[in-house]
Parts: structure tokens; C-alpha cells; sequence
């Protein structure tokens, strides 16, 4: 157990130092969603959004919960980027020569991945805090926050590990990821409440995991409690399904890539 | 050198779904040798190397590094051994020292250990003044010996290496070669692949030459160049009547030190015992028949020639193969 500790730890640090010395990479992980969706598209709907459809003071309000998801979705489906990169450069090789537990790559992936998301929904919330947005639920609610975020990253990080082990060329593994995330977005409730779209669209969204999880966060950011309760519990049975399902798939695309 | 057996390999086979990588391949290397599998691209060599790193599981067969079978002991060989990946394994940003912590870690390693033995492998292949560069600004042979010094971070009993020379400049080349020379002395088993002739010829103790997924001869580099039967002379024979050139490969066979004749394009691939002797009386004997020879080559038996007699064709022919 002891000597797993020592090899999570150690790979852990090296994805730490390799987005250490990626200073601008860095800069734009963790500016690029609060800025380009928060800032930008939520400024700019703030009047041409209706409160009343929104259900909430004002748009960048009912968005930020929203910007919160589509960072856990981006960091998640690229969370196996760097596996794959290992992959076909042949250091996953050089660390599978040695005698590590198999799952210590992934554990530090995990471990990296929600590390860094953890930070992001944290910078997010500040952010829509200077703009006038802060939780109703308090602190409690936004470490809340982070557990939600953090259980529905796994699952994606574990598709996005998946991906990069089966794919056969980089190229594959960057097309599927620009295909899944926009939909993804877009057939939510990020940008728009489930009630305010066209049939066809509801019924896509309402079957898209991040629905479940945005309606769990917005209310613990608008309006407290009582309201955001239950639909918490629905959002961690939805999500207790979804990290089983994508961890099984991952666990085996693991397997059959590396033994 | 001791004669104990190192690495048992019996039977191996490999197939991806329709490809077959490697086909029924046994050899055992033994301990404190340099063994080479030596092959063109897409050969099996790295298939062959990957089964018995562990990362690759065969499909047939068994291989055994000191009694420890690489499938079902594959965590207590990982232990045993050492690996050198190609060059491109290497994390650009990291430093090289870093890369030599982060193995440390997973080998195990206490600190105070750790931190001994890093520094004394990075005397050793003349990294220690970059060590703490990123490796994104090395050259091909400070990654490679980087790479080295991975291998040998574990003190393994066994160090694989991948094409440890390949695209390297000569100098780096020997540096390379003599690093694993001093690790021989020092009683390390190596088993490498390759695609060089001289490597294989000069720093090889034994070689196997695998071919499409098979081994098509397994010796040293001395025995099987001896076992083609003597050095060769060619002669480039001028437009003569097909008659003239019988008549001198029937005049020539009967010379004692000559051991084999073969027709070739351009004339006759004459093997031959005592070159000193035999020279001469070749040259007396095709003036004697009235043949115009065009040309005369003498050579030692090359291990290229032995390539070419076990495959039909020369290593420097790459066909093309799907590699694995």
C-alpha cells in the first residue's frame, strides 16, 4: 500500500511539473472557460436573456452554475490527452516496465485531473462572485459544489482515458472530442433552462448526465437548500450510474491496451 | 562468463488479428552476454523485446528470465530487469533528473539510495553538468544516454535495450557501445535489438537474425560468418560465351583450397579456404581459360552475407512490412 502512495505521488508530480513548465498552456486551461464563457457570453446575453424564462436576477447568475459543468466536462474528456501522448511516444511503456500497480498511471490522472478542475470551479466562482453572483448555500454549498463537479469528472476523465487508449492515432482521439463536447453544452441546461427549449432539444438534454448536474448546482448558487436537495439526491444516483458505466468501459480499455 | 541461462524463450508466438508478428521462437540467452536480435524493420524483433519486457502478452509459448516466466511472475521480473525505450520516450519537459526521481519512485527506491545512486549514474554517462535541464534542449545522444542511466537505475540483472544506437552520430555510438561493454564486465545480462550489422557484428556476443517473424540462425557473429564456408572472391566476368565461364567454373573447382562456386550476374561467387593460394591460381586459371574478367573483389565473410544466405535477401533491402 505504501509503495502505491510512493507511485501515485510520483506521477502525480510529474503531470504537476509538466503543466508547471507549460506557463502559457497553463494560463489558458484555467483563464479560457471563465473568460470566453462567463465574462463574454454571459455580459453579453445578460439583457437579451429573459429573467423570467431564466428563472433567476439575472443571466450571468443562472449561466455561472452552467460555466461551472463545462469545466468539468472539458478537463474531464481531456483528461487522457497526456496518457495518449505517453502512449505513442512509448514513456506509458517505460512506466509499465516497472514494477508499479497498473492502476497507480490512472489513480494520478484522476487525482490530477480533479485537482485541477477543483481549482477551476473555485477561480469560476470567484470570478462570478466580482460580478455579483455568490452562493446562497455558503461555503458548505460550494465545497458541495466541488464534490458534484469532481464525482461527474471522473466519469469523464475515465471515457477521455478510454478513448486514448483505444484510439489508433491522436487525430481520432481530438475529432471525437471536438464532436461530444459543443452537443454536450449545448444539449443542457448550461446555456438554457430544460423548460425554455424546443421539444426535440428537451428531450436530447433531458437524458444528457451534466442536465442532472447543472440542476444540482444552479440551486445551490440561486437559491439555498430546500429547493437544491433533491435535486442533489436525483443528480448522485444519476451520477453513481454514470461513473459506473464509464469506469467499467475504462477499466476495460485499460486492460486491453496495457495488460 | 558463467553458462547459465538467463533468458528462456520456447515456442513464443505473437499474432495480432490477422497479422502474425512472431512465429514459434525459442533461444535462451545466457547470463553475462550481449544478445542481439537483429532484423529489418517490422522483423518482430520489438515484439519479441515488448513479450519479454512484460508489456506484451504472447499468444503462444512461454519466456522465462531467471526461472521467472514473463506472464504469470510478471510484477517479480519487472524487478529483474532494466529497459532502454527508443529515444522518443523521453519527457521533454522534464529534466534529466527528474526522469531518474520519478523511476526511483517507482522502482521503490528509499531516498538516501535514491539520491546516491542518481547521482553516481549520471557520472557515469557524462550527464551530470545538464542534469538539471529540461530535455527538450538535449541532443539525440544525451537523450540516449539518459536513457541509459533509466535503465540502469534498477541495477537490473537483465538490461534490455531498443535500437540503442539508431540515428545516433558515431561518436555517441561508441559511447554507447562502450557503456555496455564496461556493463558486461561487470556480469549485467543485455539483450538488444538492432538493425546495424556492425553493431551486431562488433559489440554482439551472440546474435539471432530474425526475419518476418522468425529466427532464421542464432550464433555468434564469428561462427555463423565461418559457417558460410570460407572468404569470398567474386569475379566480374566480361562478355564471354556461356561455355568459356563452364569451362572455368569446372577449372576452378578443381583447385584444392576452393570450397564452392556459384554463378552470378555478373560472373561467379567463388568461397575460398586460403586466399593467399587460392588468388593467384584463380587469376592464373582464368587467363588460362581465355576469360575476360573485368573485375576482381575479395572479402571476408561479412555478417551481411550471412543475412543474406538465411533470408535471401540484404538487411539493407527494407521490404515493406507493417511494424508492431
Amino acid at each position: 500500500m505504501n509503495e502505491q502512495i510512493q507511485e501515485v505521488l510520483a506521477l502525480t508530480n510529474r503531470w504537476v511539473k509538466r503543466l508547471s513548465r507549460e506557463k502559457f498552456s497553463m494560463l489558458f486551461t484555467l483563464i479560457q472557460p471563465m473568460l470566453f464563457w462567463l465574462i463574454f457570453f454571459g455580459n453579453l446575453f445578460q439583457r437579451a436573456a429573459d429573467v423570467q424564462v431564466v428563472q433567476a436576477p439575472n443571466y450571468m447568475s443562472f449561466l455561472a452554475a452552467g460555466v461551472v459543468v463545462m469545466t468539468v466536462l472539458n478537463n474531464g474528456l481531456a483528461g487522457g490527452v497526456d496518457l495518449l501522448f505517453d502512449k505513442e511516444n512509448g514513456f506509458l511503456e517505460r512506466l509499465m516496465a516497472t514494477p508499479i500497480r497498473r492502476s497507480s498511471v490512472i489513480l494520478s490522472r484522476f487525482l490530477f485531473v480533479m485537482a485541477i478542475t477543483a481549482m477551476q470551479i473555485l477561480v469560476i466562482l470567484g470570478v462570478a462572485f466580482l460580478f455579483g453572483v455568490s452562493a446562497e448555500t455558503g461555503i458548505l454549498g460550494i465545497a458541495l459544489i466541488l464534490v458534484i463537479g469532481m464525482l461527474f469528472g471522473v466519469g469523464l476523465t475515465a471515457i477521455s482515458m478510454a478513448m486514448a487508449f483505444s484510439v489508433k492515432s491522436h487525430g481520432d482521439f481530438f475529432s471525437v472530442l471536438g464532436f461530444l463536447s459543443l452537443p454536450m453544452i449545448f444539449l443542457s441546461s448550461a446555456l438554457v433552462p430544460l423548460a425554455a427549449m424546443p421539444g426535440w432539444m428537451k428531450s436530447l438534454a433531458f437524458f444528457n448526465p451534466m442536465t442532472w448536474v447543472i440542476d444540482a448546482i444552479r440551486p445551490l448558487i440561486l437559491t439555498g437548500w430546500s429547493e437544491a436537495l433533491p435535486h442533489v439526491a436525483i443528480a448522485l444516483v444519476v451520477l453513481a450510474v454514470f461513473d459506473g458505466l464509464c469506469l467499467y468501459g475504462g477499466a476495460r480499455a485499460f486492460k486491453r491496451s496495457v495488460g | 562468463m558463467s553458462d547459465a541461462v538467463a533468458i528462456e524463450v520456447k515456442g513464443l508466438g505473437k499474432t495480432y488479428d490477422t497479422v502474425t508478428a512472431v512465429k514459434d521462437l525459442s533461444l535462451s540467452v545466457i547470463q553475462g552476454e550481449i544478445f542481439g536480435l537483429l532484423g529489418p524493420n517490422g522483423a518482430g524483433k520489438s515484439t519479441t523485446l515488448r513479450i519479454l519486457i512484460t508489456t506484451l502478452s504472447p499468444t503462444s509459448g512461454t519466456a522465462t528470465i531467471f526461472g521467472h516466466d514473463v506472464v504469470k511472475e510478471a510484477d517479480t521480473i519487472r524487478r529483474l530487469i532494466g529497459y532502454v525505450p527508443q529515444e522518443r520516450a523521453i519527457d521533454r519537459f522534464l529534466t534529466g533528473r527528474e526522469h531518474l526521481l520519478l523511476l526511483a519512485d517507482l522502482y521503490h527506491l528509499p531516498k538516501n539510495e535514491a539520491l546516491t545512486r542518481i547521482a553516481s549514474l549520471l557520472k557515469l554517462v557524462d550527464l551530470d553538468e545538464h542534469a538539471d535541464r529540461v530535455a527538450k534542449g538535449y541532443s539525440g545522444g544525451m537523450k540516449r544516454k539518459l536513457d541509459i542511466a533509466c535503465g540502469l537505475l534498477p541495477n537490473p540483472k537483465v538490461l534490455f535495450l531498443d535500437e540503442p544506437t539508431l540515428g545516433l552520430d558515431v561518436q555517441s555510438r561508441l559511447n554507447i557501445w562502450q557503456y555496455l561493454r564496461q556493463l558486461r564486465e561487470q556480469g549485467m545480462t543485455i539483450v538488444m535489438t538492432t538493425n546495424y550489422l556492425d553493431e551486431a557484428d562488433q559489440l554482439c556476443d551472440r546474435i539471432a537474425i530474425i526475419d518476418r517473424g522468425e529466427i532464421r540462425a542464432i550464433g555468434s557473429p564469428k561462427d555463423l560468418k565461418a559457417s558460410l564456408g570460407g572468404d569470398g572472391v567474386w569475379l566480374t566476368l566480361g562478355d564471354s560465351e556461356p561455355q568459356v565461364v563452364e569451362t572455368l567454373s569446372t577449372a576452378l573447382k578443381a583447385l584444392p583450397f576452393v570450397r564452392a562456386i556459384r554463378p552470378t550476374p555478373q560472373g561467379l561467387d567463388i568461397r575460398v579456404d586460403a586466399p593467399e593460394k587460392a588468388l593467384p591460381a584463380i587469376l592464373e586459371t582464368t587467363n588460362r581459360v581465355g576469360c575476360r574478367l573485368d573485375g576482381i573483389e575479395y572479402h571476408r565473410p561479412r555478417l551481411d552475407d550471412v543475412f543474406v544466405a538465411h533470408t535471401g535477401r540484404s538487411l539493407t533491402d527494407q521490404p515493406p512490412e507493417p511494424t508492431t
